[in-house]
């Protein structure tokens, strides 16, 4: 692996450099605008938001929508908030990103390793899973998933997102393993270890930059998955993003936009918390090798 | 070694690496198996599934009795699958050259030595952690003209400035690609910041002496070993295009009218609200039919490179 | 001393084991979301909860139930359906022919039902003569809610038909107000268009092609005269309407900004939030052409057979507390709709709702009372969906002519 090489085509030069700051500036505005738009809409009474236009401050910053947006606002007959619902999310999106990363690493290794005539082919087929819509599954998962018992609950959803998150997780595991030399395995069978000799002792202890990569997008996708969640869970086991959805998108009644853009802040806190704190180790484990490969 | 020690050593030998050689064949097989059959089921399985199903004439639930081409010949009389499909060229097309063009800009202006390189990073990187709900509500807010963008700059004094594609049924769907394009650039350009890291130096510094120009040695160097780059990007672009139902659900609503409507909108619509399955399943086999066409020798292609 | 002890302890065990055989539960989908409708559900809910079964809630937003009944296809094809759920029009016929409906009759003949709902109402709610859905409510559609401000400074007539429509919507505009307060999206472009239809070709014609699908009432003179006069309302809409949710054009009426909405009667709750009384800051007038007529938009519940005999149970106390006079009051009087059930004591109802009461049974009896297409009271959502797309393209494409749509519509109604 090459190291860093900073390639500098932009010297010292002043004006150069003045030029790529504010483009640099400019696409930094256009990123941050909605969220700015999200956090002062949700800071606003609703006075405040009929009033005045999108990018005005608050008049009067306060709290209540968060605050309603998290222990008492309606979605359904129930009026509890949003914090039911967090801890669902969780319940599913941990063993579901852990599952499948680890079956992911197994597979990536099994794929650079321990190749066998069809590796490849196998490999390339797997890949169009990345592909399917969500929409055509539904209907077919439904009926496995009601044959399995486990139809409408927590166990099923870990399994749905598991088995569609297995694509993914193998490609980076794979892209990334591919540039290990195979030296150092080779050197290791000869040495007499097995498979899972060589696993844990050799592969694992290099993977921490791919399996944070690997981490960091399953939990982003389970969490903010919100076509399986609605269908494969109810009541008060749903998910964040179907209680967010029927904060948000209530067909009739007054709609309170700091309430809802509250909602979507509290719902985005943890995967925005995760790109925002570990985007540092995404990339490196990017530059690692994730996708060279 | 003599040959009889030898012998004597492989007779010893053999039995116990034949069987060790025996599980370390079928193992990585076993491992890999539970992924494939998944795979097999869940993935091929279920696209013959919806394959049967789109040659019954199923409305409310499926139903299993073969009836012919009798949904494609609908389907291709439906003005409104049509325009899907075009939408799905344009957006598709749009949303990954966009991605592509500006998440490599963005990277190549960050490689050059930024002060806050991490801080802007985090910037471009975020919206890919927020979840279609929270994109759709912020962008449906900015784009519309009566309350968002047009609102603010007609406010400022440029009384007619327009910006109401979002409206507009025959640019809808380029408004689906701005709100596209910001949600999924920064992972584009965190992937081609990680390939930008990865090249040999050695190279650059070479044609540096021989006199190329900064231009010169991006265009011929560093952009062609970029490759993998793109074609993971690509993996991932198309991966998003193609589900981006909930974006557009979120965004337009397919609106106006079904003018944005993307082949995934539709299969949804006349699947689960028309209570004609039959026919969603045929708009299903067309769109995995052309994503195979596309997707499918790329990736064949791409693999046996590395090999 | 211990006998009466034991006596008590074993008395308290069977009375335990008579509650728990008994209290069922529920699982109801619905997107009643919204604050006010939550409220309504709740009420529900604790009735339920008095007859000691349990309510568990299922609740899925969006899109006026659409994304609720992709939810309710997964689970009944996975075998768990919900034990009932928010479903409307032909669709319950459409679920009843696949065999998986509850037959609430052994609820519906003790209570009556057949005398207590108009034939038209009661029929949508039997398959083959049984009942297998329960009614809640009863929406008018045809109404037109009018500013009267507007209407004076403006110097118009509130209208009675299409024809006087143009000459009101002119004066309106010339006094620099908004004439049609819309919103672009589909539901609503054929919610207006319903009105139209009705008010030009009246409800037999309306019957002939919207419930009948017949194609020579679809591609006939008669449409093509009612999209002609669509497109005569659409120079009156504002350029903003696109994407404009219901309720904010809605805003548009209670703020002075536009004079006109042809919105059901669900419109009335944002009069009511806002304060405002009928009769004196808004008036509810029936569309123009419409007087007589009654478009009917009937929201239900459809039960899903259950193995479970407490579930049947809770089943059974579900559509009695829905048909039950207090529930009706209360629901309605949050939902702004009329009680389904008849002979109901209208006294705490606005002058809104006694009109529409009063009209409800004197259509059923005149023959005037009919299905909203746009509701999907009328036909089959696969029609339905296509007369949505045709209506809304039409709206979108300034060169559409009316013929063109006519011919559309009755391609539409081919739809299966």
């Amino acid at each position: 692996m090459a190291e860093p090489y900073r390639t500098q085509a932009v010297g010292p030069h002043l004006v150069a450099r003045a030029a790529v700051y504010t483009l640099l500036i400019l696409f930094a505005l256009y990123y941050l605008m909605p969220l700015f738009v999200m956090i002062t809409t949700s800071l606003k009474s609703l006075d405040d938001i009929r009033s005045g236009n999108l990018v005005a401050l608050p008049r009067a910053v306060s709290l209540d929508a968060w605050v309603k947006a998290w222990g008492s606002a309606c979605t359904g007959v129930f009026c509890g908030g949003l914090k039911g619902n967090f801890m669902n999310s969780v319940s599913f999106v941990v063993p579901a990103v852990v599952i499948s990363t680890l079956i992911g690493a197994f597979n990536g290794y099994v794929l650079t390793m321990w190749r066998f005539k069809g590796s490849d082919a196998l490999f390339t087929l797997l890949l169009i899973g990345c592909f399917i819509p969500f929409q055509v599954v539904l209907l077919p998962m439904a009926q496995t998933l009601g044959w399995l018992g486990i139809a409408n609950s927590i166990p099923g959803l870990i399994f749905v997102h598991v088995v569609y998150g297995l694509a993914f997780t193998t490609l980076f595991f794979r892209n990334f393993y591919v540039t290990v030399p195979s030296e150092l395995t080779k050197a290791a069978r000869i040495d007499g270890a097995g498979f899972f000799t060589i696993f844990w002792r050799i592969i694992l202890p290099l993977s921490p930059p791919i399996i944070v990569v690997c981490v960091i997008w399953q939990f982003t996708q389970i969490w903010n998955d919100f076509l399986f969640g609605v269908v494969f869970s109810s009541g008060q086991r749903q998910p964040i993003t179907v209680a967010l959805n029927n904060l948000v998108n209530t067909t009739t009644g007054v709609k309170e936009y700091n309430v809802d853009m509250a909602a979507a802040i509290i719902a985005a806190l943890p995967t925005l918390f995760v790109y925002v704190v570990a985007g540092k180790y995404f990339l490196r484990g990017l530059t690692a090798g994730a996708v060279k490969g | 070694m003599t040959p009889s020690v030898a012998g004597a050593d492989a007779a010893l030998v053999r039995p116990r690496k034949h069987l060790a050689d025996y599980v370390e064949t079928v193992l990585p097989k076993v491992v890999l198996g539970p992924t494939l059959l998944c795979g097999l089921i869940f993935v091929y399985g279920f696209i013959l599934w919806t394959a049967w199903l789109s040659f019954t004439e199923s409305r409310i639930l499926p139903r299993y009795d073969f009836a012919g081409l009798v949904q494609y010949v609908a389907l291709f009389a439906n003005d409104r699958w049509w325009i899907a499909l075009k939408n799905l060229g344009i957006f598709g097309g749009l949303f990954i050259l966009f991605c592509l063009a500006i998440g490599l800009l963005l990277a190549i202006l960050l490689d050059q030595r930024i002060r806050a390189e991490g801080f802007l990073r985090s910037i471009y990187l975020y919206p890919m952690a927020l979840s279609f709900i929270v994109t759709g509500t912020a962008w449906r807010w900015i784009l519309n003209p009566g309350l968002g963008f047009e609102h603010l700059v007609r406010q400022l004094g440029f009384e007619h400035f327009t910006f109401d594609w979002i409206v507009t049924p025959g640019m809808s769907i380029y408004a689906v690609v701005i709100a596209g394009a910001w949600q999924s650039t920064g992972f584009v350009m965190a992937l081609f910041l990680a390939g930008l890291r990865g090249i040999d130096d050695s190279i650059i510094k070479a044609a540096q002496v021989d006199g190329a120009g900064p231009v010169r040695i991006y265009a011929s160097i560093i952009i062609p070993s970029l490759r993998p780059v793109f074609f993971s990007s690509l993996i991932i672009l198309g991966h998003i295009a193609i589900k981006s139902f909930d974006l557009v659900m979120a965004l337009t609503g397919g609106g106006p009218g079904f003018s944005s409507d993307l082949p995934a909108t539709f299969m949804y619509t006349f699947a689960f609200n028309r209570n004609q399955i039959g026919l969603g399943a045929a708009s299903a086999m067309m769109m995995l039919m052309t994503v195979v066409a596309i997707i499918v020798p790329m990736i064949y292609s791409e693999t046996r490179r590395r090999g | 001393m211990k006998r009466s002890i034991v006596a008590a302890a074993l008395g308290a065990i069977a009375l335990a084991r008579f509650a728990s055989v008994n209290a069922g539960e529920v699982e109801v989908l619905h997107w009643w979301t919204s604050g006010g409708e939550a409220k309504s559900v709740a009420e529900l809910k604790k009735e339920l909860e008095a007859k000691g079964d349990t309510w568990k809630d299922f609740a899925v937003a969006g899109g006026g139930g659409e994304t609720a009944m992709t939810v309710l296809k997964s689970r009944v094809v996975s075998g768990q359906p919900p034990t009932a759920a928010q479903v409307k029009g032909p669709q319950i016929q459409e679920w009843a022919a696949e065999g998986v409906l509850a037959n609430l009759d052994d609820v519906a003949k003790p209570e009556k039902w057949d005398s207590l709902l108009p034939s038209v109402v009661s029929n949508v709610m039997k398959y083959q003569g049984h009942y297998v859905a329960v009614p809640v409510n009863v929406h008018r559609v045809n109404w037109m809610w009018v500013n009267p401000e507007v209407f004076k400074k403006a110097g118009a007539k509130i209208p009675t038909t299409w024809d006087e429509f143009a000459v009101a919507a002119d004066k309106i505009q010339k006094a620099g107000f908004i004439a049609v307060a819309h919103g672009g999206q589909p539901w609503q472009d054929s919610t207006l268009f319903e009105s139209i239809a009705l008010g030009v070709g009246g409800a037999a014609w309306y019957r002939k092609a919207f419930v009948d699908l017949d194609p020579k009432a679809l591609n006939s003179p008669t449409m093509e005269k009612a999209f002609a006069t669509l497109r005569t309302v659409q120079k009156y809409i504002d350029k903003d309407a696109p994407n404009r949710d219901w309720n904010l054009a809605t805003a548009m009426v209670i703020n002075g900004k536009a004079g006109m909405q042809f919105m059901g009667d669900w419109a009335k709750g944002e009069f009511t939030a806002a304060g405002k009384v009928a009769g004196r800051d808004y008036i509810c007038a029936p569309a123009p052409g419409t007087k007589d007529a009654f478009t009917f938009n009937i929201d239900s519940f459809i039960m899903f057979q259950q193995k479970d005999p407490s579930k049947q149970k809770a089943q059974r106390d579900l559509a009695s507390a829905i048909m039950d006079v207090h529930f009706q009051e209360v629901f309605n009087l949050n939902k702004g709709s009329i009680p389904v059930r008849m002979g109901m004591n209208l006294s705490k109802f606005d002058q809104c709702a006694k009109d529409s009461a009063a009209e409800f049974a004197a259509a059923a009896k005149g023959g005037t009372l009919v299905p909203s297409f746009a509701h999907e009271m009328a036909m089959h959502p696969a029609p339905k969906g296509a007369m949505f797309d045709v209506i809304t393209a039409f709206m979108n494409t300034p060169s559409m002519t009316p013929k063109q749509a006519a011919e559309k519509m009755a391609a539409a109604g081919k739809q299966t």
